[in-house]
């Protein structure tokens, strides 16, 4: 059983983030990006016969995808909420291709919105993680993010000024993504050190941004793709792995499950990471994209921080990764977050990439990344010439 | 002396043996009786062999840091006495505890020797922490 070419994305809508959220309301973001997601595959609402929704840490509940789905006034035949953290955007790829692929559905819409309004009270909604991690000071992602860098300069050598040069890359890119949160002026790394030390050896640059804001992604059969406005991108790889939720208790906290996902998606695909024409790895931290290309085949093991000095991350290097300007300078709107790696990719394979334009892309790598290295779930997808 | 604001563990059935053991100022784990592995945090099966013979040992109390951070600004407004160590330390006996480290933050380093130390943050609950060794 193989997904590979089975279904394509085919519309894409995405909001500019916003830091206040205001009268704004997730449920409304969505509608707003349904409908611009629609116009851009150039389907009707009635098209629409799936749905994927992400539930929004703002405005959580029980049996959402129902009450989502009655919102936007949608009728459809296979519904489901995906909750594995920032993985859910590319988890809900393959899941509608394989409902598509199941004959259970034509057309699924894939939908994730958020507003910034967790604040600073944030505690673990998971119990064990409310006994054994709150009671000393772990809660939020930073924490354990830190303690997997730490652990990987120890391990492997890897400078302050490696993980840095990831965020100045990326802010490169989104010099040029006017949707980019922060994309009005270029960082050095000094830039990136000098920023205030948040979570040692984390600076304030090298973690992601909370903000509001939502995206969607239709994704559709073959028969439905030929009628659509944008040339398809094919999914034609797929992997999935989790091994822990709390990073305390996995096998190891620098080696991640990307691995393992990866490598399902690859032999899915039958190619390689040196075959991709660009990579839009989930970058919640500096570090998340260096194991991130460790652990997905692009470099050895330990030779992320090398890798990223002698590489030009930028949408006009020689290894163009983020292009959008990765979380870091698009900003989190919650699970949208993870959805940005997942549009931008879609949207250079299709050639729409404006001024970022990565030239002649036909074939992407894409890794969506939950809780702390947590859930994990790769793509690769495919513009056919 | 101030109210303790921190958020405080709530045992349950499975781990209430655990925390009995802290204010005991005593560090306890599970053993699978099938595998021999210690097992943190407590659960209802060896998470390895997935036995349910287990057991509760006293265990070293010693281990080393894994790695750690100094939290300089947190999350959560419960821990604005930063900065602290936060850490994650191997035991001895092969788990790996997420605690704090009760020492200087320059002073603390991966793979350094620490063991156990409790701290009574009110009189019904005990924190395991850990001092260099």
């Amino acid at each position: 059983m193989s997904l590979k070419g089975k279904a394509a994305a085919i519309g894409i809508g995405e909001l500019k983030p916003v830091k206040e959220p205001g009268d704004l309301t997730a449920l409304g973001l969505m509608a707003r990006v349904a409908a611009e997601a629609l116009a851009d595959a150039g389907l009707e609402k009635k098209d629409i016969d799936g749905f994927l929704v992400g539930v929004p840490f703002s405005d959580p509940g029980m049996i959402y995808p129902a009450s989502a789905a009655e919102v936007l006034g949608l009728n459809v035949r296979m519904l489901n909420q995906v909750d594995i953290g920032g993985a859910s955007p590319a988890g809900m790829i393959w899941r509608a291709a394989a409902a598509i692929d199941a004959g259970m559905c034509k057309a699924v819409l894939c939908i994730v919105a958020d507003l910034n309004k967790v604040g600073d009270q944030r505690q673990p909604v998971i119990s064990v993680q409310r006994e054994f991690e709150a009671p000393y000071g772990n809660i939020g992602a930073n924490c354990g993010y830190a303690m997997i860098a730490r652990r990987h300069m120890h391990e492997y050598g890897t400078t302050a000024r490696q993980m840095a040069k990831v965020a100045v890359d990326q802010r490169t890119s989104a010099l040029k993504n006017p949707l980019a949160t922060f994309n009005d002026k270029a960082l050095t790394i000094d830039d990136v050190l000098n920023s205030r030390m948040i979570v040692d050896p984390l600076h304030l640059y090298e973690i992601v941004s909370p903000v509001s804001g939502g995206a969607a992604i239709i994704v559709a059969s073959p028969e439905v793709a030929k009628r659509a406005k944008n040339p398809p991108i094919w999914l034609l790889g797929a992997g999935e792995y989790a091994n822990h939720s709390t990073i305390t208790y996995a096998p190891s906290i620098t080696e991640s499950p990307i691995k393992p996902a990866a490598e399902s998606a690859f032999k899915m695909a039958g190619l390689q990471p040196k075959d991709m024409d660009l990579a839009c790895p989930y970058d919640c931290y500096t570090i998340t994209v260096i194991v991130t290309l460790e652990d997905a085949g692009f470099c050895k093991k330990g030779d992320g921080g090398p890798f990223v000095m002698e590489h030009d991350l930028t949408y006009a290097g020689d290894f163009p990764c983020n292009t959008h300007g990765g979380q870091l300078s698009f900003g989190q709107p919650g699970l949208a977050g993870g959805m940005s790696h997942v549009t931008e990719a879609i949207r250079q394979l299709m050639g729409r990439g404006g001024e970022r334009q990565v030239k002649g892309a036909a074939l992407g790598y894409v890794n969506g990344n939950g809780g702390i290295m947590s859930e994990q779930a790769s793509l690769v997808l495919e513009r056919r010439s | 002396m101030s109210e303790y604001y921190k958020p405080l563990p709530k045992p349950s059935p499975t781990s209430r043996p655990f925390w009995e053991a802290a204010r005991r100022h005593e560090l306890t784990l599970q053993r699978c009786g099938a595998c021999r592995a210690f097992i943190y945090y407590p659960r209802d099966r060896c998470p390895k062999c997935f036995s349910d013979k287990l057991a509760w040992e006293r265990v070293s109390g010693r281990g080393k840091v894994y790695s750690f951070t100094v939290v300089r600004r947190a999350s959560s407004r419960a821990f604005s006495d930063a900065p602290y160590v936060l850490a994650i330390v191997e035991l001895a006996e092969g788990p790996r505890m997420t605690s704090n480290i009760v020492a200087a933050p320059e002073d603390v380093r991966v793979e350094m020797p620490v063991e156990v130390c409790f701290d009574d943050v009110t009189p019904d609950h005990t924190l395991v922490k850990f001092k260099p060794a």
